[in-house]
């Protein structure tokens, strides 16, 4: 996983509350095999009308999602991450996450920063006053800044010290790799062991 | 003993707590959780997908192909298993596993392989499942091999991913939960019939965030066949795994299997096995008893798994249920299931009977329906289906004849797979019918879009194949001796 410590792209101004996984991704893209690939799908329903914030020319390039609360509910599909990252976002800044759509950004190297509702109220008046500005998120600091704005943002220090070193759950776990090779050291022979594939009586 | 024990606690433990504590590969200080190590890593065509594609983007391998093993199951077609999978996403699934397994070297048993099925019959039948081991797959069912007294638990796919990549997962210890079935099960009382009654009792969400382990005479009583029946549904109980301790049934049915340890392992691991039941005072965060004796064939009426009553039973009233949400989840049920309260079981009419699924198709459980449908015509205008759990079910039922047994009393006899359990493939009930079914899941529209489901036993759909209402073969003429002889064998 990529580290993150700040970035800096155009911010688009998402201004809905409560936007559930489906409309992040709609159930019919869940039959893909892939976990990447996912830009077409993200908010495709919303896309489908030209004046969505992300069909807006000055926004199609977005990387840090400014949204209302409650971002994220619904069912727990890790596809509606996939379509964030996919498209090109590194951050999604709300007053409130759900939390299984967190969990699954934190492993995914997405940012969601906690925004206190009246900052991200200032977030959207300053995009508005400037439409397609860039704004910096420092994770380190914990700020969001956009021109003369600065908002701090909060997101917990196990999640914030993950994606600062760059680690997925996978990563890690192999900073454990010894540990794990000398527990293999000392497994029983008689534990299952699907290969070679053994003989098998004829029928 | 074989495997390094960290520190032995002195205090009594509880099989489930021996199994986690011979895992552990870095214990997790200030609430994190334990590194736990897997042992065997079951892999099927519809969570595996997003996972190796996972490892690819991040140029990782599977860490240990040998304890990895694949089959095809949820969406392979049960007729005409040698033409190309009509439905597009099921045949990308599928050829997706084939490409996958081929690239990372995993052991992949295809259609058409003999060792091809379900994947929870596929584990214990070569010897692979075994007690004292951890077990996971991208699949809740996968509760159905802690039967052998194996930590058995479904995982989502970035966990499979995990799994692949470390051999490891970090898990927070499972509570545990003591069901203690005292007592003989009458005749024509099976598995089936006691889980549901279980599930029935604590509800669908009573298990939540424990491990349940099922105790007493009536369970040691029981075949391996018949505890992976239980284990399976302790997920519909919200259980995340089941166990039952192994005991001399247990070796009995894994010596000789293909992966089975032999020779001096074999004896090793007989000796270990035999340290694992839970020890005298072990302690568990909670406990239920159920009396054997009470215990009738049990059938559901709504759904979910825990809405079931007595066959010999009526529908209930949603009056009945003083919470409110249950009370409003009996309302919607009923008009979904399109059934009265006060309506006596035995006189709703099916359209359709499953036998089937991880729940109920091994060989034992096929016996048990033959047992009843022998030499009878089914009831007219019922649309029967036996699908064998995996292809060597389906070779042993046909080297003993039950192919005929079933197909002279007018059943469909099908290729091995999950089938109508969820009908990914085209076995799907069609809107507004109504089947009397041997899986797991009565939920709204699981066997196919508008189809109704009551989760029964092989016993129970058998007489409810020949008499065309929902049934227990006490209800057929002249049956006694089948029925007994079904029991006799514990069959199910
Ligand atoms: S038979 Fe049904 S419950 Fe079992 S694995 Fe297949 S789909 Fe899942």
């Amino acid at each position: 996983m990529e580290k993150f410590t700040t970035h800096t792209g155009v911010a688009a101004p998402l201004q809905r509350s409560a936007v559930d996984t489906d409309q992040i991704i709609p159930a019919v893209y869940l039959k893909r095999v892939t976990k990447t690939g996912f830009e077409d799908a993200l908010f495709a329903n919303w896309r489908q009308d030209p004046d969505f914030v992300l069909n807006q020319e000055r926004y199609r390039n977005a990387s840090v999602l400014v949204a209302g609360p409650d971002f994220g509910t619904g069912s727990s599909r890790e596809h509606a991450v996939w379509a964030l990252r996919d498209y090109g976002f590194r951050a999604v800044l709300s007053p409130k996450f759900a939390d299984i759509f967190r969990g699954n950004a934190g492993k995914q190297g997405l940012v969601t920063g906690v925004v206190a509702e009246p900052d991200i109220e200032r977030i959207w008046a300053a995009i508005a006053a400037q439409p397609g500005a860039q704004i910096t998120v420092d994770l380190q600091a914990r700020t969001a800044t956009l021109g003369e704005l600065q908002v701090g943002f909060e997101i917990d220090d196990y999640t914030r010290w993950r994606l600062l070193e760059g680690f997925d759950d996978i990563g890690l776990t192999l900073r454990n790799e010894a540990r794990i090779a000398a527990y293999e050291a000392h497994r029983a022979g008689w534990r299952p062991r699907t290969l070679p594939v053994q003989p098998q009586p004829a029928d | 003993m074989s495997t390094p024990a960290s520190v032995i606690p002195d205090h009594p433990r509880t099989l489930a707590e021996k199994v986690w504590d011979d895992h552990v590969v870095v214990k997790g200080e200030d609430g994190q959780p334990d590194l736990i190590y897997i042992d065997l890593h079951l892999v099927h065509e519809v969570t595996s997908p997003q996972a190796f594609d996972g490892l690819r983007a991040e140029g990782r391998g599977v860490r240990r192909l040998d304890l990895t093993i694949a089959t095809e199951d949820h969406n392979t077609p049960t007729l005409d298993i040698d033409k190309p999978i009509a439905d597009l996403t099921s045949r990308t699934q599928i050829e997706t596993l084939r490409r996958n397994a081929e690239e990372f070297g995993v052991r992949l048993h295809s259609l058409g392989d003999k060792d091809q099925g379900i994947v929870h019959v596929v584990g214990p039948q070569l010897g692979l499942t075994m007690p004292g081991i951890t077990v996971v797959c991208g699949d809740s069912h996968t509760s159905t091999h802690g039967a052998f007294g194996a930590m058995a638990f479904g995982i989502g796919t970035s966990e499979v991913e995990h799994v692949l990549a470390t051999q490891t997962l970090p898990l927070k210890p499972f509570k545990t939960m003591a069901i203690t079935v005292e007592g003989e099960l009458r005749p024509g009382v099976t598995a089936k019939d006691v889980i549901l009654a279980v599930i029935a009792k604590i509800g669908t969400n009573g298990g939540q965030g424990y491990v349940l382990e099922y105790r007493g005479s009536a369970i040691r009583s029981l075949s391996m066949e018949g505890r992976m029946t239980m284990c399976n549904m302790s997920i519909e109980a919200g259980a995340r795994a089941g166990m039952v301790a192994p005991d001399e049934k247990t070796f009995a049915y894994l010596k000789g299997r293909p992966h089975a340890p032999s020779g001096r392992d074999w004896d090793e691991a007989v000796a270990y096995w035999r340290t694992l039941p839970s020890d005298e005072g072990a302690v568990y965060d909670a406990e239920v008893f159920i009396d054997a004796a009470e215990l009738e064939p049990f059938v559901t009426w709504g759904t979910n798994p825990g809405q079931g009553v007595s066959l010999s039973g009526v529908v209930p009233a949603p009056e009945q249920f003083t919470d409110p949400n249950e009370r409003a989840a009996a309302e919607r049920a009923l008009q979904y299931m399109d059934l009265q309260a006060g309506t006596p079981l035995k006189d709703v009419r099916v359209d359709a009977v499953f036998m089937g699924s991880c729940t109920n198709s091994r060989i034992e459980d096929l016996r048990a329906f033959a047992s009843i449908v022998r030499g009878r015509r089914k009831a007219d205008g019922v649309r029967v289906m036996v699908v064998p759990g995996s292809a060597r079910v389906r070779l042993e039922a046909e080297a003993e004849g039950l192919d005929t047994v079933f197909t002279e009393f007018g059943a469909e006899w099908r290729f091995a797979g999950c089938s109508m359990c969820l009908g990914m493939n085209p076995d799907q009930l069609a809107p507004g019918e109504r089947c009397a079914s041997t899986s797991n899941r009565n939920f709204e529209g699981r066997q196919g879009k508008g189809g109704r489901t009551h989760l029964v036993s092989p016993l129970v759909a058998a007489a409810t194949a020949v008499r065309g209402t929902l049934s227990s073969p006490s209800d057929l003429d002249d049956t006694a001796d089948r029925v007994g002889a079904a029991n006799q064998a514990k069959a199910v």
